[in-house]
């Protein structure tokens, strides 16, 4: 006879996260097989993929649509330029202060940007933005508008070596990049996660069950804008050199992003990674075209959004109800002799 | 006499942001839809109203007879065919598809006419002026803005309360199921909402491009002053509107003085500040 049985986990997840393992191992292990331009583009892939994601569970699981996180990438940023200039520290060490300062501001900023109702709420955190980058264009001893650089000698006391340095940030963007989606897959299958799907499915309900959404949506907000600062510490780590309208660039920390993850599929663990793989993929292609190839991206995402609203990696599993990071439970039928 | 001047300049400014508001306040009123692309709207009205004045050699103003039609007619469109299939209890899609559309219109707009700036030029009444007092002149055409403002604003609220459209607007606002039961048609209502939503943004497109130059990447700022307007006025009340423009064009005046990169972040601030203080806008509905 045959028992039924409650999992986590499905056929295809259990070769998918030993695969995923391998992967990041394979990955990790880059400096030694892959060129310097090579190690660059997997960093740049890592970066986006930790954005994606992490826009992905602000969004897609709470309900938090900001428009405005590149706030967050932009004052990471700026903290790591502070620290290392002003306090002399060693530049790695000043990610994960990006990241708690981050966290700190973005308390005040939940407090009034949570006062606006849902759609409001997206523009609010664009207001937000600008008054972080408008304030840090008025910071002289940061270079005012025009910005400022690292000087080689804070560099060096990251590592001697340039291959050394190069291999640093590259690990730095590969722990943030995976780190981001372990972290919202545990999320998800943590209280908060259930939380969060209770949320998303009734709020009344789920508040009357003793949910109390608005410390679930802060505590999802302030996470996702602490580790939103550190990627954003390390992008500017990489880059050398910080002014506001980098830091603070709606196209490159937002809309790009938005994006990755519209077409990928938002509300999926998979959907962020597919969407940032199949950006790259395209911009391979499509970058020459300049503008023309935002406003593909632009009609491709309304498409995706009218069409299939769970993006590219809903109509897969709407297909074949594939899932590599299941998050919910399922009843499974075993035979067996009893 | 110098205070008297800015604040004065700052109030008749408000009326543009005013115009950048009502249309905002009007879909969102309406459908509850929030619009990333209004500014870019905006934006590309004053390019629509260039190329108008191209073709037929009229003035700025003049252009409006076509102007205001034809993004009438687009936001009726853009409303029938793609907004309403988005409408739901998530605000995720309209938002999204709203966003895609900003980032359509303004590469669009940077592919056709390049980055540079432009300007619509309405000859010497732009720089002629009221002399008030010693140090206060009053332009006739930031006067000629702030009246259209109030007249927009005069308008949309006798069309709400007093015509049978804005009571098909009123109606689905409240209760969209039972508007239907009553023979409503909410999804051509909807677009008659975005059409006239798109004929202020017309106006306020073609004043935005008298008063100053302008270019493909001006949206979004457009659209942030008409939300902080919107909301430092109060949700739903359209003079409340029009009093946060005028809030907000007198914090940008005064903050410009204190030093140029000032403009911009006095406004944001007085805007956040009121959020802090009073979330629900200083003139919440009912006041009206």
């Amino acid at each position: 006879m045959s028992t039924l049985h409650v999992t986590r986990s499905t056929p295809l997840s259990r070769i998918a996260l030993p695969l995923a393992a391998l992967l990041v191992l394979l990955l990790a292990a880059a400096p030694w097989w892959a060129s310097t331009a090579t190690l660059r583009l997997i960093g740049e892939i890592m970066i986006y993929l930790s954005l994606a994601s992490l826009w992905n569970l602000l969004a897609g699981y709470t309900g938090l649509v900001s428009v405005g996180q590149h706030a967050f990438v932009g004052l990471g940023g700026y903290i790591l330029f502070t620290v290392a200039l002003y306090l002399g520290w060693n530049p790695l060490l000043a990610i994960p202060l990006a990241g708690i300062t981050a966290a700190l501001i973005a308390v005040p900023v939940a407090r009034l940007v949570f006062r606006l109702n849902g759609a409001y709420f997206a523009i609010g955190t664009w207001v937000v933005a600008e008054v972080f980058r408008l304030s840090f264009a008025q910071i002289s001893s940061l270079g005012g508008g025009s910005g400022s650089s690292l000087p080689i000698g804070i560099m060096k006391a990251m590592a001697e070596s340039k291959a050394m340095r190069e291999s640093l940030i590259y690990w730095a963007a590969l722990a943030l990049g995976t780190g981001s989606v372990v972290f919202v897959y545990l999320l998800l299958r943590s209280r908060i996660g259930l939380a969060l799907t209770a949320i998303r499915d009734n709020e009344t309900a789920s508040s009357s069950l003793g949910i109390t959404i608005p410390r679930i949506k802060l505590a999802v907000y302030v996470g996702v804008a602490a580790v939103t600062g550190m990627v954003g510490a390390l992008i500017f780590l990489q880059k050398l050199r910080i002014a506001p309208d980098a830091a603070f660039s709606a196209s490159d920390w937002t809309v790009l992003v938005i994006f990755m993850v519209v077409i990928g599929g938002i509300g999926t663990i998979e959907g962020p990674i597919i969407g940032t793989l199949l950006f790259f993929v395209l911009r391979e292609f499509l970058a020459d075209l300049g503008t023309l190839y935002l406003m593909i991206l632009g009609a491709l995402a309304i498409l995706i959004m009218m069409a299939s609203p769970k993006g590219l990696w809903g109509l897969v599993t709407s297909r074949t109800g594939l899932s590599l990071f299941p998050v919910g439970y399922r009843v499974e039928t075993r035979g067996d002799q009893g | 006499m110098d205070w008297i001047n800015i604040i004065i300049q700052g109030i008749l400014v408000g009326g543009l942001y005013a115009l950048f508001a009502t249309g905002l306040s009007l879909i969102f009123g309406v459908m509850r839809l929030v619009n990333i692309a209004h500014g870019d709207l905006i934006v590309a009205s004053a390019y629509l109203a260039y190329g108008v004045m191209q073709l037929t050699g009229v003035g700025p103003l003049t252009s409006l007879i076509a102007v205001i039609p034809l993004a009438a007619l687009f936001g009726y469109l853009l409303q029938l065919l793609v907004l309403n299939r988005t409408l739901d209890k998530d605000i995720l899609p309209p938002l999204l598809v709203t966003f895609g559309l900003s980032i359509i219109i303004q590469n669009g707009l940077l592919e056709i006419f390049s980055a540079n700036s432009h300007k619509l030029n309405l000859g010497s009444f732009e720089i002629e002026s009221i002399h008030l007092m010693p140090g206060v002149d009053i332009g006739y055409f930031p006067l000629l803005t702030f009246a259209v403002a109030v007249a927009v604003v005069f308008g949309l609220q006798q069309l709400f309360y007093h015509s049978a459209i804005g009571r098909a607007f009123r109606a689905v606002s409240d209760d969209p199921e039972v508007a239907q039961l009553m023979g409503l048609n909410n999804r051509t209502v909807y677009a008659s909402a975005m059409a006239l939503c798109l004929a202020v943004v017309a106006v306020a497109g073609v004043f935005m491009a008298i008063r100053a130059n302008f270019d493909p990447s001006m949206g979004p700022g457009r659209l942030i002053f008409g939300f902080e307007a919107v909301i430092i006025g109060g949700l739903g009340n359209l003079w409340g509107t029009l009093a946060g423009g005028v809030i907000l064009g007198v914090a940008q005046a005064l903050g410009a003085q204190i030093d140029p990169g000032w403009q911009l972040l006095s406004g944001h601030i007085v805007f956040l500040l009121i959020l802090a203080v009073k979330p629900q806008g200083l003139f919440p509905k009912g006041a009206a």
